[in-house]
């Protein structure tokens, strides 16, 4: 099966397809990680992206459910140098090319990767399409220059769960009840909240802030999610609500910039952003670098901060802000994942912090 | 933090000889650690008995000392240049062994000098593998089971509790020496026999088999923050069972998930904190069973390793580098990535490419060495590729090798399932080829994996090349497709390969691929997969769409380097490379270099203004030149890999630098070089080419035995024998003509009694000036890699030296050499033969430079580049005043069953160097630093052949004045006897008991001479020298080196040795 990529600038790539038959757009992003794509393809963070991972080789090791970061793929396009027909390792249970045909996924191979990363390096995430119906790059084109930008679109809205419910799992006693507004969260956070002894009930991104705090929790967070921050001034304006409480509130990437945004901060969008597993970030307190896992395209400007947050993280590679705390608030937030699922677990640590916090509001 | 500022000198010990096990990467970790502290400030002094290393160049360290690696040299180091500090992680195990000894005997308190990179718990912990599983256990870590003995019976205890398959490894040995698995009792007892003896310590680790499982490798660097960083991933394509260095092996890792791989990084980081590397690089070994997953920690290098100098080159991070850097007290995050430079080196490479390293195995020059891989390395070299895909790296990974295969098809014939099944099973060398042979024979890639327990995922990259290779067959080139062309090029099939299959010629691919706009484009290696621009050009071939190594228009030249180490070719070769690059680049050219030998400085991107890491094949090289398009191409630094290729590219019309391939055939073909001597009045020993077995029996009968005889175009005497009958001619005939193809059989008369001198010198085609006249220690015979050899020369006689002188500059001339030549002459009746003339670097160059200080392969490349000698500014030739012997280390032990035997064939893998003003102080240092330590007393045992008898009587006289007892064998002790020298009676071995061998094991003999029978070896001599090489006896094979160790015993009774820098042997 032969699939044709076209990019907004008019950049046109053929190669094999595998996964389903059809016709996708997104913004096309590149992810440096070098393994994790199970966990990749299912973060709901990608929803209305087309995703090239550098990596040269893409499914190795076969896909197993328990690696599945929610309860489908999100990404609207999977792109690599090279999807091998045999997978092999232990635990695994079926290709990459069958989930994603499962899951009405569309991969591309075969291509240049490469330079199609040192152009979306050079050039900036661009919005792209993806199909093997279509054969005529022009027509391609027309159709991705239809399809809606990044910068503005509201996507966690659409990932975001309908209604409330308590998160299923975790043993043993619960010192904690947290409410963890999902705009599109990844199960390893919650996985990771409850290994810290929380009660977890998850909310929608629309849920008001009286319907979180009813649920009288401990703390509250903030999950990560796809889209620009800037285009959900209702979770905003709720999440402004929630930080007056002075209860603990812990953001996580959409999370943090939404967090920024309600505290008086600005974002804006990265002109490739930051995807992958390698990501060096400085904790400005204890000095310590934490090798970490990141997906934004979105950023809080750090040169713009209010008077009462101070930076905590910083990314080495180019200066940006990795995450900030509140100086009188138990407020605390990070742009990169320390939930890591895929990537190293150097900041798992940060999720501690969210712990103590609410240990210490409790006391 | 800022550096520290508590330490201002810094002691940088290198690894030594080149030896199975510890090869040119601790060059290339050494190197890059000493600029770095040079350039922070630090005073820095390196010890390195090894001068054919980049280390060792005078201009490199402050003061450098070529000393043999020993506590007691060490000690007189730091007692004369009062270190602050001492650098022990950079040198291999060599040197984190001498940083122990020295911590043991009390030097580094007494003179106040700290360990940096490691410290003692830290080192100790990770070599002691007891103190190591305790730790691994502590941290929650799974170890395979085993427990320490320190006798047999101790040990088969132990094999009754855990069982059968067991590993063996003795504690503190390189490479895993003496080591090995046992799957029958019989076996169990044999290595753990051997074991006991190699460990310094007399102890081995009898352990769980982790046989068949994955075995991975994480290369970690850890700050004194405690910042921890993974640098690199490695899986190895061979299962567990095969030690690391003779494994095939890829980067990144490819068959573990993310949150596998996740829990291993979680491991490797609890692992370097728990063993208390406080700063550096260390390399973490696991083993996962590919079943469930179950991960076990195998061990811990705290110190950079082969397996770093390979991440390094894989990942375009400076490990060495780095580590040094952070030694001195800076952290990860205050380092700047090298090739971003924008960046900090505080993050995990990430590769868009996939990295397949290849061991090179040399077993051709062992017959008796059993051929199969274990937990014991053997390889002596290594080749590295890299490619977009793991096929495409595989592929040119092989033909890296240069072991005469363009593919996987080895050109043999197909086998019976039976013996297919044996030789999937049994890990080799040709283990690869022999996957290919089951794809070929309809096996499929779980049958396959079942038998070698090689992944599937990595059999499915294999499979993929056979089938597209296969497809190619009997198809008419003309018209195959450029889709179909460009696949099999995109999974990395050599032109020749494909040529192969359809029956053209290597070119009619070459021209129909480029009719049809297939060529390579070269990507970067740039640490981050593009997500940064890279300012460093550091490159490898794939076939895709964009080329990032675009032209620059400055003059360029192409420096082609050695390829993988192999006995005859390796590091001095390397060295040559690496200083063409250098005075070229100080002239004003960009460097461009090709190379595939992940081990060496040629390949570290700082070396060249461009590198690329490529196959050093007509192909290879061809398309590098085609991007590059260079002013010249040096064919004559990197031994005969290069030179092999001067023909066919020059033919292609790309311009040849130096000495012209016309002057290079020249020298090779007997015929014409016979006239051009005949021409220059010179004589070479009677000699014949023979195509074929009439004619080199009628070439035997008209020059008379004994004869040398060697296939032409090889480097280190390969096949190269002496003969001494019409019947050993026809024996060895047949073998070699296989050896070297449609080169014909070269036949000399063999001169016995001769003295072989080596001269190195530059020609810029009229003027010629001689680096050095060496003098071989060993007679005539002897492969001159494998002779000690003095410069300069001793005892010769002055008018001897200057016709040599003569007839060098009238040879230079003559072969119109621009460039190096090295000419070997033998002295025989006290008459002048030329035996060979190389108009190219050649392995003594590295040695020579160092002894004259003199850098020679610089100006060597400048007269390539066609200035004149004249305006190099050389110093006046002369010789130097203070002697320098070069000592060759030999791989025996490696290869139990092997004899201990010299001879045409060169044998060994590496070489020192003693330095001293007296020759038998210089000779006792060069004994030293090959592990060879002459006795100052005690008892000599002298046996040696008929011929000899005569011979041994003086050098049985000074053994006596100098106080040593002496026992010798019947005939040597009726010699003495008669000359009126005490000795008494020894038996041979089946003579009676005591006999020689228990007489040296009883620690009755502290020194022998033996000279063998020439042809072949006796059983009793060669028991006698493998006693001695296990129990490290000093045993000399000819009178000559007899001579030689006399003279370096009366040098150290009359006067202690003492320790001085290069440097000031030069000012002098």
């Amino acid at each position: 099966m032969k699939g044709l990529l076209v990019l907004e600038d008019g950049a046109v790539y053929r190669a094999e397809a595998i996964g389903r038959p059809g016709t996708s757009f997104g913004e096309i992003v590149f992810n440096t990680a070098m393994s994790g794509y199970q966990e990749i393809l299912t973060d709901p963070s990608y929803a209305g992206q087309i995703v090239v991972m550098t990596a040269a080789h893409v499914g190795n090791y076969g896909v197993r459910d328990e690696e599945a970061e929610s309860s489908k793929v999100h990404v609207a396009g999977f792109v690599a140098r090279d999807f091998p027909a045999l997978w092999s390792g232990s635990g695994g249970e079926r290709s990459l090319a069958e989930y994603l045909d499962e899951n009405g996924i569309l991969g591309l191979h075969g291509l240049d990767t490469r330079s199609l990363v040192r152009r979306i390096r050079s050039l900036g995430a661009m919005r792209a399409g993806l199909s093997t119906e279509i054969d005529d790059p022009e027509e391609l084109r027309r159709r991705v220059l239809e399809s809606p930008p990044m910068v503005g679109s509201d996507l966690a809205l659409s990932v975001s769960p309908s209604e409330r419910r308590l998160a299923r799992g975790g043993k043993g006693r619960k010192k904690f009840r947290v409410a963890a507004v999902d705009y599109g969260m990844k199960r390893h956070i919650v996985r990771l909240l409850q290994e810290g002894s929380c009660r977890v009930e998850i909310f929608p991104a629309t849920a008001s802030a009286e319907e979180i705090l009813d649920s009288r929790p401990d703390g509250i967070f903030l999950s990560n999610g796809p889209g620009d921050p800037a285009a959900l001034p209702g979770p905003i304006r709720t999440i402004e609500r929630l930080c007056r409480t002075a209860k603990p509130i812990f953001g996580i990437c959409l999370g943090h910039q939404l967090l920024g945004l309600a505290l008086g901060a600005k974002t804006f969008k990265l002109k490739f952003g930051h995807r992958g597993a390698n990501h060096p970030v400085k904790d400005l307190q204890r000095g310590h670098v934490a090798i970490t896992s990141q997906n934004h395209g979105f950023a809080v400007d750090a040169s713009a901060l209010p008077g009462d947050v101070e930076a905590t993280h910083v990314n080495l590679n180019d200066g940006t802000l990795e995450g900030f705390r509140h100086r009188t608030l138990p407020i605390l937030a990070a742009q990169f994942h320390p939930e890591a699922a895929p990537g190293p677990h150097d900041a798992n640590v940060l999720f501690h912090g969210f712990l103590e916090a609410m240990g210490r509001a409790r006391s | 933090m800022p550096k520290r500022d508590d330490i201002r000198s810094i002691l940088v010990i290198g690894s030594g000889p080149i030896v199975i096990g510890q090869a040119c990467e601790f060059d290339y970790s050494g190197t890059q650690a000493v600029r770095a502290l040079r350039r922070e400030g630090y005073r820095v002094v390196l010890v390195n008995s090894n001068p054919a290393t980049i280390m060792t160049d005078p201009e490199l360290a402050d003061a450098t000392y070529v000393e043999p690696l020993t506590p007691d040299f060490l000690e007189r180091i730091i007692e004369r240049e009062r270190p602050d500090a001492i650098l022990p992680t950079v040198g291999g195990q060599t040197a984190i062994n001498l940083a122990l000894a020295l911590s043991e005997r009390g030097v580094l308190e007494r003179r106040n000098v700290r360990l940096i990179g490691a410290n003692e718990h830290a080192m100790r912990l990770a070599e002691d593998r007891d103190l190591f599983k305790k730790a691994m256990l502590e941290i929650g870590a799974e170890v395979p089971r085993s427990e320490r003995a320190r006798s047999l019976a101790e040990a088969e205890r132990i094999a009754k509790e855990i069982g059968l398959p067991l590993v063996i490894r003795p504690s503190f040995t390189l490479g895993g020496s003496g080591g090995g698995v046992a799957r029958t009792a019989a076996d169990f007892k044999k290595i753990v026999q051997n074991g006991l003896l190699e460990s310094p310590s007399h102890e081995v680790l009898i352990e769980e088999s982790v046989e068949g499982w994955k075995e991975f490798e994480l290369e970690v660097m850890r700050d004194h923050a405690d910042n921890v960083i993974i640098v690199c991933s490695i899986e190895n394509f061979d299962a567990m069972g095969v030690h690391t260095g003779d494994s095939i092996t890829v980067a990144p890792q490819m068959t573990l998930s993310d949150r596998q791989y996740q829990a291993m990084r979680d491991e490797a980081k609890a692992v370097i904190r728990k063993v208390g590397v406080d700063t550096g690089g260390s390399n973490i070994q696991f083993a996962v069973e590919p079943k469930t997953g179950r991960r076990v920690v195998i061990e811990m290098n705290p110190r950079v390793s082969r397996s770093s100098a390979l991440a390094s080159k894989a990942t375009g991070f400076p490990i060495a580098k780095i580590a040094a850097l952070l030694a001195v007290g800076y952290t990860l995050d205050e380092i700047p990535n090298d090739i971003t430079k924008k960046t900090p080196a505080c993050f995990e490479p990430s590769l868009d490419y996939v990295v397949v390293k290849i061991p090179r195995w040399t077993f051709e020059k062992f017959p008796r060495a059993d051929a199969r891989l274990t937990i014991q390395m053997k390889s002596v070299g290594e080749a590295m590729a890299i490619g977009r895909t793991f096929p495409e790296a595989l592929g040119k990974a092989v033909r890296s090798l240069e072991i005469g295969r363009d593919g996987l098809d080895d050109g043999q014939p197909p086998l019976e399932r039976e013996a297919l099944l044996e030789k999937l099973e049994e890990p080799t060398a040709e283990r690869l080829f022999h996957v290919r042979r089951a794809f070929i024979a309809g096996m499929d890639v779980a049958d396959v994996a079942g038998h070698t327990r090689i992944d599937p995922w990595f059999l499915d990259g294999v499979r993929r090349i056979v089938e597209t290779e296969e497809s190619f067959a009997g198809r008419a080139l003309a018209e195959v497709p450029g889709e179909d062309l460009r696949a099999a090029k995109r999974l990395g099939i050599s032109d020749r390969a494909l040529a192969r299959k359809m029956g053209v010629a290597e070119l009619d691919v070459r021209g129909r691929r480029r009719a049809l706009g297939i060529a390579p484009v070269y990507k970067t290696i740039d640490t981050c997969a593009a997500e940064f621009e890279a300012s460093t050009p550091y490159f490898y071939s794939t076939y895709e769409d964009e080329n990032e190594s675009i032209r620059t228009e400055k003059p360029k030249v192409v420096i082609l380097g050695g390829g993988p180490n192999r006995i005859g070719q390796g590091i001095e070769f390397d060295y040559c490379c690496v200083h063409a690059c250098y005075a070229l680049s100080e002239a004003g050219f960009e460097t461009v270099m090709v190379n595939c030998n992940p081990e060496t400085v040629s390949t570290d991107y700082d070396t060249s203004d461009r590198l690329y890491f490529e196959p050093l094949t007509f192909e290879d090289v061809a398309c590098v030149l085609d991007n590059e398009r260079p002013d010249g191409v040096l064919v004559q630094f990197g031994g005969q890999t290069p030179l092999k290729l001067a023909r066919a590219l020059e033919a292609a019309g790309y311009p040849i630098w130096g000495t012209s391939p016309e002057s290079i055939d020249l020298a090779e073909d007997r015929g014409r070089f016979g006239r051009l001597l005949g021409e220059l009045g010179l004589a070479a020993p009677p000699h014949a080419e023979a195509r074929n077995l009439e004619e080199a029996v009628e070439a035997g009968r008209r020059i008379g035995y004994p004869l040398v005889v060697r296939p032409s175009y090889v480097l280190g005497g390969r096949a190269m024998a002496v003969v001494f009958d019409e019947a050993l001619l026809s024996s060895y005939v047949a073998a070699a003509v296989a050896s070297s193809g449609e080169h014909p059989v070269l036949i000399d008369r063999f001169l016995d009694d001769a003295v072989e001198l080596d001269v190195d010198a530059l020609c810029d085609g009229r003027e010629t000036w001689i680096g050095g006249v060496q003098q071989h220690i060993e007679e005539a015979g002897i492969h001159s890699g494998d002779s000690f050899s003095v410069l300069p020369p001793w005892r010769i006689p002055p008018d001897l030296l200057a016709e040599i002188r003569d007839a060098t500059r009238r040879l230079a001339v003559g072969l119109s050499v621009r460039g190096l030549v090295n000419i070997q002459f033998a002295i025989q009746h006290g008459k002048l033969y030329v035996l060979e003339v190389n108009p190219r670097a050649s392995r003594t160059v590295p040695f020579v430079s160092k002894a004259i200080g003199v850098p020679m392969a610089r100006a060597a490349a400048l007269l390539a580049a066609g200035r004149p000698l004249a305006s190099l500014g050389l110093p006046p030739e002369r010789d130097p005043v203070d002697f320098f012997i070069k000592g060759p280390v030999f791989p025996f032990r490696k290869f139990p069953g092997e004899d201990v035997l010299l001879g045409p064939e060169m044998k060994s893998t590496g070489e020192v160097m003693g330095v001293s003003p007296r020759f038998g102080d210089a000779f006792a240092k060069a004994c030293e630093a090959v592990g060879m330590r002459l006795p100052l007393s005690g008892r000599a045992f002298l046996t040696v052949n008929p011929y000899d008898k005569a011979a041994v009587v003086p050098i049985g006289r000074e053994l006596a004045d100098l106080g040593f007892a002496l026992c010798a064998t019947r005939g040597t002790l009726e010699a003495l006897r008669e000359a009126g020298i005490a000795a008494e009676p020894v038996f041979k071995v089946n003579e009676g008991s005591p006999n020689a061998v228990e007489r040296m094991e009883a620690g009755e003999i502290q020194m022998i001479i033996n000279t063998p029978l020439g042809r072949a070896s006796h059983f009793d001599e060669a028991a006698i020298r493998a006693a001695a090489l296990r129990l490290s006896i000093p045993c000399l094979t000819t009178l000559s080196a007899a001579t030689a160790a006399v003279e370096g015993i009366r040098s150290r009774q009359e006067e202690a040795t003492g320790v001085a820098p290069l440097q000031e042997y030069h000012r002098g």
